[in-house]
C-alpha cells in the first residue's frame, strides 16, 4: 500500500493539527482579469465543503487553484497563499505534480483515457508515483479493486477490467474517474460539478459515494445544485463575482444565512 | 406633323415590343444551349480525367502481370540482353531505404509535430510550420543534389545511407503535419485529467496525448512512406543503384523506382517487360500502404475500443 | 523533490530542437546547393540562365534551353489541365449524383499517388508512340498545319508536347482538389439566390459560384504550376533530352529538373557539375516563390468571403 500523503510531507510543529487546506487572500487571474478576489477560508480534515454560487462567480477557478490546475492555462496567474497541511503549495521547489498527487480532482465531464482499459485507467495515477512508492503488480490489482469498490463500480466492472474504458456509460465513466482519483489515496479530493452531465440515477449514486467517502478523505465540491450541496456537505461557501460572501455550516447557510446576498441566492431569487 | 410622327411612333412601340420578345426568345434559347454545352463539358471532363487513369492501370496490369513471376520476386537482374532475372534486390533495396528514411523522418517529424501542437500560436511555431510547407514543396531532384553534395561528394562514393537520408528529409514535413493535426484534436480535458493525477507535462504529452493521437499519426507516417517509396529522383545520385544483392548502408543499393527507370529507358524489350512488372509491384505497394493508412483511422474510430 | 523540472525541460528541449531542424535543414539545403553552384555562377554570371550554349567538352554552359523548356512545358500542362481539373471539380461539386461522387473523387486523388516513374514508363511506351503516330501525323498530314512554326520540324515522338501532356495528367489532381474545396466552401445561399432569379445551372455556376472561388482556383492553378516545375522523372523520360530552344511543340527539349536527372551522374568535370547545380539552385528559388504565392492565395480564399477557415 502506498504511504499516505501526510507521511510524505513534513507538517510544521503546531499545537493543534493543522487544517487540511487553508486559503488566504487568494487572487486568481486570467491575464489581467481577476476572477477570484481575496478569498480566505479553511477546510478541516475529513470535512465535506461545498462551494456554491451563480455561473461565472469563480468557484471552479478557486477549486482549480487548490490543486494548481489553474496555472496550466496560459496567462493564468495566482496570488495569495494556499496551505495544504500547513505547507505552502505554491512555495519554491514544490512541484505541481507532487501537489496533485495528494490533492486529486474529478472533472465535470468524465474523462477516461480512451486508449486504456478500465483497470489501467484506475491504475493510471499509480504509474507516476515516485519510484519508492510505486506498488507492485499484485498490489496494483488490489488497489484497483479497492478503488472500484469505493467508487461503487466494482460489481459492474469486475468481469471486464481489460475492456476499453470508453465502452462504459456516462455515469459509469464518472465513477471510473472517481475510482481513478481514489487509487492514489489522496488526502483531498476536489470535485468540479461532478454530476452536472449525469442522469438522476447516476447523480444519486455519486452523491451517496461522496457522502461515504468523507470518512476517509477531505472533500471540496463545487456544485451548481443547491440541493446537492445541502444534502452532502458539512460546510458551504457562497461565492459571488469572485468574492467569498459567506462560509458557514451548511445547515446555517440554507436556513439562516447572515448575508442578504447569500439569502437571496439560496432562496432562489437569482442564480 | 402630329399624324406623320404619331404613326411611326406607334409602329416603333409595337415593333420594339416584338423586338424585345424576339430577343428574349433568342436569348432564352441561346442560354439554354450554352447551359447544355457547359454542363456536358463538365461531365465530359470528368470522363476525360477518369480515362487516363483507367488506361494506365489497364495497360499496367496487362503488361505487368505477364512478367511478374516467381523469379521476378526472388532474383536480381541478369546481364543486359539475357532473358530472365528479376528485381528482387531492388525490392529489398526499397525496403532498406524506406527503413533508413523512417528512422530519421519519424522521430523528427513527430517531435516537430508535438512542438507545433503545443506551442501553437507562437511566432516560432508559425515560422516552423510555414517552412515545413516550403520544405515539402521542394523538388525531389533538388533534395537529391543536396544529398549528393553533402553525403556523396565528400566521401567519394554512393551509399544507401545517403539515399535513405534524402528520403527521410522528404518525410519530415509530412509526418510533422500529420502529428500536429492529430495531436491538436486530442481534447484538452484529457490532458487536464492526466495533469490532475500528478502526471508531469512531458509524461502527459507522451503517455496520454501522443498515445491517443497515435492511430492518426501512424496513418500520416504510412502516407509519407508511400510517397517516398515511389521516389526516384533523390536516389539516382545518392543510392545510385546496384546490379547485385546489397544490404550495406555504405554501399550503393538498388531501388524499385530506379530499376524501373533504367529498364524503361533501355533498348531491350525484355527489360521493358520487367519495367512494367516493376511498375505494377510499385503501384500495388503504394496503393496498399495508402489504403492501409485510411483503414487504420477508420477502424480506430469505429465501434468499440481497442 | 522530484526530477520533474528536468523531465519537462528535456522534453521541451528535444521537441524544440527537432522542430528547429526543419528551418535548419532548409537553410542547409539552400546553402549547399548554392555552394555547389557557385563556381559556375561566378564563371558565367547570372546570364547563365539566359545563355543557350551547352558544351561540356569546352566547358561552356548556359541554361536557357532548360529554363525555356521548364516554362513551356509547365504552361502547356496548365493549359491542358486547368479546364479539365475545374470541369471535374464543378462536376463533383454541382452535378454528380451522390453515389458517383466518392468513386470519382477517389479516382482523381489516386492520380496523385502514382509515382512519377510509372507515369514516365507509360509515357515512353504508350503516350509518345501514340502522339507520334496519331496526333502529330494527324496535325501535319491531315490538318496540313505542319507549316506553322508550332508544329514544324521532325516529329520523332519525344517532345515538349509529350512532356506537357504527361505533366497535365500529373498536376490535374492538385488543381482539382483545391478547386473542389473552394467550390464547396461557397455558401448555398449564393447558389439558391441565383437559381431563384431564373439563372440556368451553368449561369449560376459562372456568375454566382466561380467569382467567389476565383482566387482559390488561381491558387490551385499556381500550386499545380509549382508541382509541374519540379517534376523530374516522367518529364525526362518523354521530353527527348536535348539542349534546344524551338518554337515547335513537336521538338525535343529539356527542363531544369530533367537536365539534372539526365546529366548529373555522367557529368565529367567540375564545371559541368557546378553548372547543373546552378540549374538546381534556380529551380529551388523558383519553386519556393511559386509555392509561396500559391499558398498565400489559397489561404486568402479560405479566410475570404466564403467564411472563416
Amino acid at each position: 500500500m502506498p504511504a499516505t500523503a501526510s507521511a510524505a510531507i513534513e507538517a510544521p510543529r503546531a499545537e493543534a493539527p493543522p487544517p487540511c487546506v487553508s486559503i488566504e487572500s487568494l487572487d486568481a487571474y486570467f491575464g489581467a482579469v481577476r476572477v477570484v478576489r481575496d478569498v480566505s477560508f479553511v477546510v478541516q480534515p475529513k470535512q465535506v465543503v461545498a462551494i456554491i454560487g451563480p455561473s461565472g462567480c469563480g468557484k471552479s477557478t478557486l477549486l482549480r487553484c487548490i490543486n494548481r490546475m489553474h496555472e496550466t492555462v496560459p496567462t493564468a496567474r495566482v496570488e495569495g497563499e494556499i496551505r495544504f497541511e500547513g505547507r505552502d503549495i505554491y512555495g519554491r521547489g514544490v512541484s505541481p505534480a507532487a501537489v496533485r498527487r495528494h490533492i486529486g480532482m474529478v472533472f465535470q465531464r468524465p474523462t477516461p483515457f480512451p486508449t486504456m482499459s478500465i483497470r489501467d485507467n484506475v491504475a493510471a495515477g499509480l504509474a507516476v508515483l515516485p519510484r519508492g512508492e510505486r506498488p507492485s503488480r499484485r498490489e496494483t490489482d488490489d488497489i484497483v479493486e479497492r478503488a472500484l469498490r469505493r467508487a461503487a463500480l466494482w460489481e459492474e466492472a469486475k468481469d471486464r477490467l481489460s475492456a476499453s474504458a470508453v465502452a462504459l456509460s456516462g455515469g459509469q465513466q464518472q465513477r471510473l474517474c472517481i475510482a481513478r482519483a481514489l487509487a492514489t489515496s489522496p488526502t483531498v479530493i476536489l470535485l468540479d460539478e461532478p454530476t452536472a452531465s449525469l442522469d438522476p440515477i447516476s447523480t444519486q449514486r455519486v452523491e451517496e459515494l461522496v457522502y461515504e467517502l468523507r470518512a476517509e478523505v477531505t472533500i471540496i465540491i463545487v456544485t451548481h445544485n443547491m440541493q446537492q450541496a445541502a444534502r452532502i456537505s458539512d460546510k458551504t461557501a457562497f461565492m459571488l463575482n469572485g468574492e467569498l460572501i459567506e462560509f458557514t455550516a451548511t445547515n446555517t447557510m440554507f436556513t439562516a444565512p447572515s448575508d442578504p446576498r447569500s439569502e437571496a441566492y439560496v432562496t432562489g431569487r437569482f442564480g | 406633323m402630329t399624324a406623320a410622327t404619331a404613326r411611326p411612333r406607334a409602329e416603333a412601340v409595337s415593333s420594339h415590343r416584338e423586338l424585345l420578345a424576339k430577343r428574349a426568345r433568342q436569348t432564352r434559347g441561346r442560354r439554354r444551349v450554352v447551359n447544355y454545352v457547359m454542363v456536358s463539358a463538365s461531365y465530359l471532363s470528368a470522363a476525360v480525367v477518369a480515362l487516363p487513369l483507367i488506361l494506365i492501370l489497364v495497360y499496367l496490369i496487362k503488361q505487368g502481370a505477364s512478367s511478374v513471376g516467381w523469379s521476378f520476386f526472388t532474383q536480381p537482374p541478369v546481364p543486359a540482353g539475357e532473358p530472365g532475372g528479376g528485381m528482387a534486390n531492388a525490392m529489398v533495396g526499397t525496403l532498406i531505404l524506406v527503413a533508413i528514411a523512417s528512422l530519421v523522418g519519424l522521430p523528427i517529424g513527430i517531435g516537430a509535430g508535438l512542438f507545433l501542437a503545443e506551442q501553437r500560436g507562437t511566432r516560432t511555431a508559425n515560422a516552423v510550420r510555414f517552412l515545413s510547407d516550403v520544405l515539402n514543396g521542394l523538388p525531389s531532384i533538388v533534395i537529391g543534389i543536396f544529398a549528393w553534395q553533402v553525403l556523396v561528394r565528400p566521401l567519394h562514393h554512393y551509399s544507401a545511407l545517403a539515399g535513405g537520408l534524402a528520403l527521410g528529409a522528404m518525410m519530415i514535413p509530412l509526418v510533422t503535419r500529420a502529428t500536429e493535426e492529430m495531436t491538436r484534436v486530442v481534447p484538452t480535458s484529457l490532458r487536464e485529467a492526466a495533469l490532475a493525477l500528478g502526471y508531469t507535462k512531458w509524461r502527459t504529452s507522451l503517455s496520454v496525448v501522443l498515445r491517443t493521437a497515435l492511430p492518426g499519426i501512424v496513418t500520416g507516417a504510412l502516407v509519407a512512406v508511400a510517397r517516398v517509396a515511389g521516389e526516384t529522383a533523390p536516389l539516382i545520385f545518392t543510392a545510385f543503384g546496384n546490379q547485385f544483392w546489397s544490404f550495406s548502408p555504405f554501399k550503393p543499393i538498388a531501388a524499385l523506382p530506379m530499376s524501373i527507370y533504367s529498364y524503361a529507358i533501355s533498348p531491350y524489350d525484355d527489360w521493358h517487360r520487367q519495367a512494367w512488372a516493376g511498375a505494377l509491384v510499385l503501384l500495388a505497394l503504394v496503393f496498399i500502404i495508402s489504403l492501409a493508412a485510411r483503414f487504420a483511422t477508420r477502424a480506430r474510430y469505429g465501434l468499440g475500443g481497442d | 523533490m522530484d526530477s520533474t523540472p528536468v523531465g519537462d525541460r528535456l522534453y521541451q528541449g528535444v521537441t524544440t530542437a527537432f522542430a528547429l531542424i526543419i528551418p535548419a535543414l532548409l537553410l542547409f539545403i539552400a546553402w549547399e546547393v548554392l555552394r555547389g553552384a557557385w563556381p559556375a555562377l561566378r564563371h558565367f554570371g547570372f546570364s547563365f540562365y539566359a545563355t543557350s550554349e551547352w558544351d561540356d567538352v569546352n566547358g561552356r554552359f548556359g541554361a536557357a534551353p532548360a529554363v525555356f523548356g521548364t516554362v513551356v512545358s509547365s504552361i502547356l500542362a496548365l493549359i491542358i489541365a486547368t479546364p479539365l481539373a475545374v470541369g471535374v471539380a464543378i462536376f463533383l461539386s454541382e452535378f454528380a449524383p451522390r453515389w458517383l461522387r466518392q468513386p470519382i473523387a477517389f479516382l482523381v486523388d489516386l492520380l496523385a499517388a502514382i509515382p512519377s516513374v510509372v507515369y514516365g514508363l507509360w509515357g515512353i511506351i504508350v503516350l509518345v508512340p501514340f502522339l507520334r503516330e496519331s496526333v502529330m501525323s494527324f496535325i501535319r498530314d491531315t490538318l496540313h498545319l505542319g507549316g506553322l512554326p508550332l508544329f514544324s520540324g521532325p516529329a520523332y515522338g519525344p517532345s515538349m508536347l509529350a512532356a506537357g501532356c504527361i505533366l497535365a495528367i500529373m498536376i490535374l489532381p492538385y488543381i482539382s482538389a483545391v478547386t473542389r474545396e473552394v467550390l464547396m466552401a461557397v455558401p448555398r445561399s449564393q447558389r439558391e439566390a441565383a437559381l431563384a432569379l431564373g439563372a440556368t445551372r451553368w449561369e449560376m455556376i459562372w456568375d454566382a459560384v466561380l467569382p467567389y472561388a476565383r482566387s482559390g482556383i488561381i491558387g490551385g492553378v499556381i500550386l499545380g504550376l509549382g508541382r509541374a516545375l519540379g517534376e523530374t522523372m516522367a518529364v525526362t523520360m518523354v521530353i527527348g533530352n536535348r539542349h534546344e530552344i524551338s518554337a515547335s511543340l513537336f521538338a525535343p527539349g529539356y527542363t531544369m529538373a530533367s537536365v539534372i536527372a539526365n546529366e548529373f551522374s555522367e557529368a565529367t568535370n567540375e564545371i559541368h557539375v557546378s553548372a547543373l547545380m546552378a540549374v538546381g539552385f534556380g529551380l529551388l528559388v523558383v519553386t519556393i516563390i511559386v509555392n509561396a504565392i500559391a499558398r498565400w492565395l489559397v489561404w486568402r480564399t479560405a479566410r475570404g468571403p466564403a467564411g472563416a477557415p
